[in-house]
């Protein structure tokens, strides 16, 4: 029988299982341990675990990285936490100069079985240092495995599929979604790279993660009423990207949307547009279309950050110009 | 005689460090002349004059202990262990290079002498030192992890998160400062304010030591008594080697900054025919035995680069190797 949790508590019990399962996992991280994470998103484990698995770091994002890194060609499984996924910036040597490319560059003599775990997103008011989207600062690194979970099922599978894993993977969490409910499934670990049909649906197939998941399928349900059925697809990965799954299903639709919350340019979405108008120019009925937030930093003031992020309303007049169109 | 003069070594023990040091010198030398003749891609920083820091230090280490260093990291790698020909074939970007001709000059690794990596970007091996540390420390297998890095470094952001976080966590981590009085092209005092960097050690409530980086012995005495403090569980320690290094940062480098009469006056303090005088003290180690050596490390350098020249590049097709399932 299935159990509903929480995002935060599917996080909470994805690391939970594997600090249980393999006694090489650790978890480091600012004030992960005694007080349970910023966003409660650890509550319980260093009470469970104890100190030496669960470790608190001083604020040095570099050294955390290293650390995870080091750990990790050492016969650990480190799983690191960047709090706010912004702070990736502090880091972005270690992790996309050395963490993405250790293993190719000493010609395979070392896996990297790390993992790095940090919240983005924005809706909540934190401006635009602790509010957005990151996932696009790393799609132009090889040697990353990029998740982008949506959803409590999401997050505990692919965030085991990560620790599991013995190349290095990113999971962006997002701020948003902590306290949202559904379903912990029973099985294992996802495979990394398998988008997920959300919704089946025979005009326009629309593409989105995360918070703009959850927005795409409230204008999807919204748009019943005016005659369109919506395709949602959610790539829960960005690297790999999932592109035969959006292929079939524009094969299917003959219409794209995709709705990132991140600025369009360099991002994934742009890349799942690019993929499809490339090798199935063919299928396309009408132009692809892209949703994504303004190129602005993430203002504060609700007004402004509504504005600037894709809203249900954005995205169902989208999908009815691409179907007028 | 094993006395504390000689660091506990015999004879073998002793002239096998004078060995190293030249088979080091004379690798980083023929390294030069590849350059000259086109052979070496882009840009190579050797570290002649600085060999005594590399092996006083990784001689001080155990079976199991660790070793990270910076892209001038030719000497740390041999130090280790690491075979010539195949350190060379790096270099010459051959297929059986350590790396396979992945990584270059600047990334010599060999996991199973325990040189865990030449890292390119300055500071940034110094956190991953920390992580090696940990997982000594965590899975309790009593290893070190020593860590070379450049004066330079010690004004980057990553070395003041990394010693800070090795003291806080008592991590076995010797950190190795190799202070050859420039960064890059730049004097020490214009971009320093501290005159010893082992006052920095003093923010992160770390024991340091100042060391006579030309003295084998001296290092290598220096990082014992780290690596015993590493072991019994006291945390690291900041070892400042003064040396100098001979050539300029990189081969576009003729190190023209320096002052006139500084390298002269380094070069009479060239560790290798420093080190060459001490061992003319030690009883049980003959001229000949040391002009054998030094014989024999030459032979060693002249096969080694034989055979790497002989060897293939890599083939293109085989690029995506190590990166399956990761590229898209």
């Amino acid at each position: 029988m299935s159990e509903t949790v929480t995002y935060r508590e599917a996080v909470i019990r994805a690391l939970g299982d594997e600090l249980e399962l393999d006694p090489r996992v650790v978890l480091i991280g600012e004030d992960v341990g005694a007080a349970g994470g910023v966003f409660k998103a650890t509550e319980g484990l260093f009470e469970r675990f104890g100190g030496s698995r669960v470790r608190d770091t001083p604020i040095s994002e570099q050294a955390i990285v290293g650390t995870v890194l080091g750990a990790a060609v050492s016969g650990l499984r480190p799983v690191g936490e960047i709090m706010f996924a912004d702070f990736a910036g502090v880091c972005y040597d270690q992790i996309a100069n050395q963490l993405a490319k250790y293993r190719y560059q000493c010609g395979g003599q070392a896996r990297v079985p790390a993992t790095l775990r940090m919240a983005g997103g924005g809706s909540l008011g934190f401006g635009a240092q602790h509010s957005q989207c990151v996932e696009n600062w790393f799609l132009n690194v090889p040697g990353l495995k990029l998740c982008v979970p949506a959803t409590p099922g999401d997050v505990y599978t692919l965030l085991r599929a990560a620790i599991r894993a013995d190349d290095p993977v990113i999971v962006f969490e997002h701020k948003a979604l902590y306290g949202i409910t559904g379903e912990l499934p029973n099985g294992d670990s996802l495979p990394i790279g398998a988008a997920e049909i959300v919704r089946p649906g025979t005009d326009v197939t629309v593409v989105a993660s995360q918070l703009m998941r959850h927005r795409a399928a409230e204008a999807a349900e919204a748009l019943v009423a005016d005659g369109i059925s919506c395709e949602l697809i959610d790539p829960r990965t960005v690297a790999p990207l999932d592109v035969v799954t959006v292929v079939e299903s524009v094969g299917r639709t003959g219409r794209l949307v995709c709705v990132q919350e991140a600025p369009p340019a360099g991002s994934w979405g742009q890349a799942v547009i690019s993929h499809v108008a490339v090798e199935a120019f063919e299928l396309l009925d009408a132009p692809p279309v892209m949703i994504a937030a303004d190129p602005i930093p993430v203002p504060y003031a609700r007004s402004l950050e509504e504005a600037t992020l894709p809203g249900v309303e954005r995205i169902a007049g989208a999908v009815r110009a691409v179907i007028a169109a | 005689m094993t006395d504390a003069r000689w660091g506990g070594l015999d004879p073998d023990g002793l002239v096998g460090l004078f060995r190293r040091m030249v088979e080091i010198r004379l690798f980083e030398d023929e390294v030069m002349k590849l350059f000259s003749r086109n052979l070496v891609r882009a840009s190579t920083h050797l570290c002649q004059g600085q060999e005594a820091v590399s092996v006083g230090a990784c001689s001080a280490l155990r079976e199991g202990d660790t070793m990270s260093c910076t892209y001038r990291g030719h000497g740390a790698v041999l130090a280790m262990g690491a075979p010539l020909d195949r350190a060379m074939a790096e270099i010459l970007g051959k297929e059986q290079g350590l790396c396979g001709g992945r990584g270059g000059s600047m990334h010599l690794t060999d996991l199973s002498v325990g040189a865990l990596g030449s890292f390119a970007i300055v500071g940034a091996h110094l956190p991953f030192a920390c992580g090696t540390a940990f997982a000594s420390q965590y899975l309790e297998t009593g290893s070190v992890s020593a860590c070379f890095f450049g004066d330079g470094t010690t004004n980057i952001g990553a070395f003041h998160e990394a010693l800070n976080l090795a003291s806080v966590w008592k991590l076995p981590v010797v950190f190795i400062c190799e202070n050859n009085l420039y960064g890059e092209y730049s004097p020490l005092a214009s971009t320093t304010p501290v005159a010893n960097l082992t006052d920095r050690a003093g923010s992160y409530a770390m024991p340091a030591a100042q060391v006579d980086g030309n003295d084998v012995l001296a290092v290598r005495a220096a990082t014992s008594a780290a690596c015993d403090r590493a072991r019994a569980g006291e945390g690291p320690t900041l070892i400042e080697a003064l040396t100098y290094r001979f050539m300029g940062h990189s081969r576009s480098d003729p190190g023209a900054y320096r002052p006139q009469g500084e390298l002269d006056r380094w070069r009479e303090r060239d560790p290798i025919p420093a080190f060459e005088r001490v061992l003319a003290e030690h009883d049980g180690i003959s001229i000949d035995i040391i002009e054998q050596a030094r014989a024999d490390g030459a032979i060693a350098v002249s096969d080694a680069l034989e055979r790497a020249l002989g060897w293939p590049e890599p083939d293109p097709a085989d690029r995506f190797a190590f990166a399956e399932e990761v590229t898209r």
